[in-house]
């Protein structure tokens, strides 16, 4: 009785299954219940109860291995009972031995430096296919499978193999449920069809469908939209080459091909000869009970036992033994033949026996080369073998790494029977299978030999690592007044000043020079003092070269640090490419440019700063302008860094007013981004603090009385120690704001910082909009450490709200202190100009790596206000909505 | 009318009975039966069997059948069987 509309709605049965009739479909319903029942029971199972149940059933697989076997000979007429006996074995005990040990429940592996675990989830219901070729040992292996990760299976046989299939479930079953499995774990499907398939295909508590069996089937599974593990058609080519052991070679091949009279889609197909063994090699199977085919008789079998229509092979042949096939085909043989070997002269449909013949025929071919052999080979492989098996008999390993590379084949056997090799754990330690998974060259999703893993899902349970931190400097500063004098204890030969004009005139290099050895050569190299460009920093790396320096002493501002950084660089390391080495990362340990690390000069390179100040005399920074491009060019490598900070106040008592303002605040912006950065630690937190005290306290000192020595001396250590925050915990977007504006409007770095400080204080401290991941810090903290700040600097506050806003107003007040412009209006920027650059800034500002280290992450909309509210000033900034 | 409950506590070693036993005083709840499940650590089929008989019959009374002190590991046995959504739950 076809089922009716009302029960095709309920059960949604798929096309191919529409003509099941209602008291079917019930009988399928009623599988899946139970195996859903007894999969949902068994996953409450430890590993210990399964273990405790697999093994009995192996015994009993064991015990019933011929018994099986023998039904599969008298049902399936295909094979020799024999090698169907040791397959039933093979399929237990060698399965058993790969999963004795295995962890299939709970927790399956641990990496613990890796804070990593893996565990093990049942898939549930699996309907496995199984084939007429190998029929009671895939149950018996699939069995165990499912057993060792509690699942319930539901077998669907070949029908031509229903009954030893079922009895062999039935045996599996019952010493399952006996030792402790839920009832109902293994089900095989009574005498179905097609339809009984696809309906159990689609079921929605099929969680996994297992193939093994012919294209046909395995496309029908795929084709499901279930998850599916499959089986490929099999061709596999073997290379005979020179160098192999023919004795060995040949008798594996024997063995192999005949094994169960060729039903193992892995056995050899068409074996490839080279010449110089062919006569040989085909005297050695002759001898050894193969019978090799006149050209007459290749075409006989050719039309006898492969379909010309399909190319396929006959199935009446697949499994019988070589004198049966004779006997059929009319080929006059000796009774004792094992194989039937068939020299041909090509491959694909009009050379049929170049295809998959899974009975004791063979065909050779006759290579005149290395090449040519490796080339039929992979004609072989295209033939319908894609993704399989392939075999190399030989001793020549590079030969063997060649036919492993252009082969195509989930398994590459070498020096070993095809078959048997394949099946693992007998001949090699590949893992032992009854199902060859293909790859997606065959139609599989996956190339292993299916086993017990392929059973489970796994889950993998991460635990927050800890992040690694550094906190680098260089090894060596002298600060404090006239700490210049230690430049006397490095030696040198030849010395290199590079300064730019000022520090020449103003005499601060004659300082230096004083107290330089006098057996050093020194040359003095005045460069602009202004960004450096390439043919500056290239011009710089010409003079090095010149006078062989040993040697660098770089005398100035951040600029003039950073050029000599570069030619340091590229002195070095002259190959050294500076657009490469400035490409974009996202975290320095993974980024993927390296820094050269060969030294061919070994110049030590000592940074004397004049400002107080970039910090660039201790930073892994420099920056280049690449005019010829228009951009600039950022280099950040620890390796950058100075080998000797030299921060002497004496070299900053004449900077001018401006100068002492802007490189004052761009130290305390440093500061202040550093402490609240997401790489902040407590290493960098406690250079970050002191610097923003030291700046608030001396900074107002050192504008209005510049030759106030501890002012300037407290400021000059003050803009040292910030960078070693920042060069640890970087900034933020501050920075950003301040590049994209500043390089815009051409305004002096540290006075774009100083005019969205304020605003960007209070950015921070509100709850944002979007957090930045940062596997760095616990939670979100800036604006605490806004109010530690504030408590450091004794701006009183009782929550953390008002310390934020006392900071904020403190700030404001020291850049009002410092005649800071509160706008970039009062710039004399109109508004329409800057309303213009707007959308390019923020472009720029977005695509500066400085911001990355923010503890907010900006939006492209909240840095366009952030520039407006740089735009319309300060004394509106407050910290709305600070993060209670 | 009043809402009658009725507690009753379920045995890990009787699962079975005790679930049968609930199945047969359904009648004396006029509204709510909850089941102890504290002691419950692992479930068989036949449990299950009897659970799914049990929560059937409870249906056609109009009876809400509520359990409480399942653990995870039962919990996710009853999910997998697709009978957790038949059933209330409280700790």
């Amino acid at each position: 009785m076809i089922a009716s509309e009302a029960e095709l709605k309920t059960f949604k049965i798929p096309l191919a299954a529409e003509s099941l009739s209602a008291e079917r479909i019930a009988y399928l319903e009623r599988l899946v219940d139970q195996a859903r029942t007894a999969a949902a029971v068994f996953s409450q199972f430890t590993q210990e109860d399964v273990d405790r149940i697999v093994k009995p059933m192996v015994l009993a697989g064991l015990q019933q291995a011929q018994y099986l076997a023998r039904l599969a000979i008298e049902e399936t007429k295909l094979g020799v009972l024999e090698d169907k006996v040791i397959k039933n074995m093979v399929a237990t005990e060698f399965t058993y031995d790969y999963v004795k040990d295995k962890r299939t429940v709970g927790v399956i592996r641990e990496f613990p430096d890796r804070n990593l675990v893996e565990m093990a989830e049942p898939i549930g219901v699996i309907l496995s296919l199984t084939p007429i070729t190998n029929p009671t040992s895939t149950v018996l292996f699939k069995c165990i499978m499912a057993i060792k990760t509690r699942n319930a299976v539901i077998f669907s046989p070949h029908p031509s193999a229903w009954r030893c299939c079922s009895e062999a479930v039935r045996i599996m079953n019952e010493t399952a449920v006996k030792h402790g499995a839920p009832e109902g774990v293994f089900s095989c499907l009574e005498s179905h069809t097609l339809q009984d398939n696809a309906y159990l295909m689609h079921h929605k508590d099929v969680r996994l469908i297992d193939v093994t069996g012919g294209q046909g089937a395995v496309k029908a599974a795929y084709s499901s939209g279930k998850p599916a593990l499959g089986v490929g058609a099999g061709n596999t080519a073997v290379y005979l080459e020179k160098t192999a052991d023919l004795n060995t070679a040949v008798v594996d091949i024997i063995v192999s091909k005949t094994f169960d009279n060729g039903t193992i889609c892995a056995s050899e197909q068409t074996i490839v000869v080279d010449d110089e063994i062919y006569d040989a090699a085909l005297r050695k199977f002759a001898e050894l009970g193969a019978h090799i085919c006149n050209e007459e008789e290749t075409k006989l079998l050719e039309r006898t036992v492969m379909d010309p229509q399909t190319g396929f092979m006959q199935p009446m042949a697949v499994g019988q033994k070589a004198t049966d096939i004779a006997r059929f085909v009319g080929l006059s043989v000796q009774p004792n033949t094992k194989l039937l070997i068939a020299p041909i002269h090509g491959v694909g449909r009009e050379h049929p026996l170049s295809l998959e013949k899974l009975f004791p025929v063979l065909a050779v071919y006759r290579a005149r080369s290395v090449d040519e052999a490796l080339k039929v080979c992979v004609d072989v492989n295209h033939a319908g073998g894609l993704g399989h098996t392939a075999v190399i008999f030989s001793r020549n390993d590079e030969i063997i790494g060649k036919f492993s590379e252009v082969m195509n084949a989930g398994r590459i056997i070498v020096n070993s029977p095809g078959s048997i090799g394949a099946l693992g754990a007998v001949y090699n330690d590949l893992v032992p299978t009854f199902s060859f998974g293909c790859g997606t060259s065959g139609g599989n999703s996956t190339t292993d030999n299916v086993n017990v893993f392929h059973y489970l899902n796994i889950k993998r349970v991460a635990r927050r690592t800890q992040a690694h931190m550094w906190f680098r400097v260089p090894n060596q500063i002298y600060f404090n007044m006239n700490a210049v004098e230690n430049v006397r204890q490095f030696p040198s030969q030849s010395t290199v000043i590079v300064t730019s004009p000022p520090m020449e005139h103003i005499g601060h290099v004659d300082i230096v020079r004083r107290h330089i050895s006098p057996e050093t050569y020194v040359h003095v190299l005045v460069i602009p003092d202004a960004e450096p460009e390439m043919k500056v920093v290239m011009h710089g790396v010409e003079t090095l070269n010149f006078y062989k320096a040993d040697q660098i002493i770089a005398l100035g501002g951040g600029s003039v640090i950073d050029a000599a950084k570069i030619m340091k660089l590229k002195y070095e390391s002259p190959e050294a490419d500076l657009e490469e080495l400035a490409a974009p990362f996202l975290d320095l340990r993974k980024r993927v440019v390296q820094y050269p690390t060969k030294k061919i000069n070994q110049a030590r390179l000592i940074a004397i700063s004049t400002t107080s100040g970039t910090g660039s005399e201790v930073t892994p920074f420099a920056v280049l302008t690449d005019k010829e491009r228009g951009r600039k060019v950022t280099l950040a490598d620890y390796s950058l860094s100075p080998d000797v900070a030299i921060v002497d106040p004496q070299f900053v008592l004449s900077m001018p007013k401006v100068l002492t303002v802007d490189t004052g605040i761009d130290c305390l912006t440093h500061a202040l981004e550093a402490g609240v950065s997401n790489y902040a630690s407590p290493y960098t937190d406690s250079n970050a603090m002191q610097a923003i005290r030291l700046v608030f306290k001396y900074l107002p000192i050192a504008y209005e009385h510049p030759r106030n020595e501890e002012a300037r001396c407290m400021m000059h250590n003050a803009a040292c120690i910030a960078a070693l925050a920042f060069s640890n915990a970087s900034v933020g977007v501050n920075h950003a704001l301040a590049h994209a504006f500043g390089a815009r409007f051409r305004v002096a770095h540290g006075r774009a910082n100083a005019l969205m400080l304020p605003h960007v204080m209070a950015y921070n401290a509100a709850v944002p909009t979007k957090f930045m991941p940062s596997p760095y810090q616990q939670g979100y903290v800036a604006h605490k450490k806004y109010a530690v700040i504030a408590d450091l600097l004794g701006l009183g506050g009782h929550t953390v709200e008002e310390k934020v806003k006392r900071l904020i107003a403190s700030t404001e007040n020291l850049l009002d202190q410092l005649g800071v412009p509160r706008s970039i209006a009062e710039l004399g920027i109109s508004r329409k100009e800057f309303e213009e650059a707007v959308p390019e800034m923020t472009k720029n500002a977005f695509d500066d790596p400085s911001w990355r280290s923010n503890p907010r992450m900006p939006l492209m909309s909240e840095l366009v206000e952030l520039f407006w509210k740089a735009y319309e000033g300060r004394g509106q900034a407050k910290a709305a909505g600070a993060a209670k | 009318m009043e809402m009658i409950r009725v507690w009753l506590s379920v045995d890990d070693k009787r699962l079975v009975p005790d679930l049968q036993e609930a199945r047969e005083k359904l009648d004396t709840s006029q509204g709510e039966t909850v089941l102890d499940f504290s002691s419950v650590q692992r479930i068989d089929a036949s449990a299950l069997r009897a659970m799914e008989d049990l929560v059937g019959e409870a249906d056609r009374k109009g009876v809400k059948v509520m359990l409480c002190g399942v653990s995870v590991a039962v919990y996710k046995v009853l999910k997998l069987a697709k009978l957790a959504s038949r059933f209330s739950f409280t700790n």
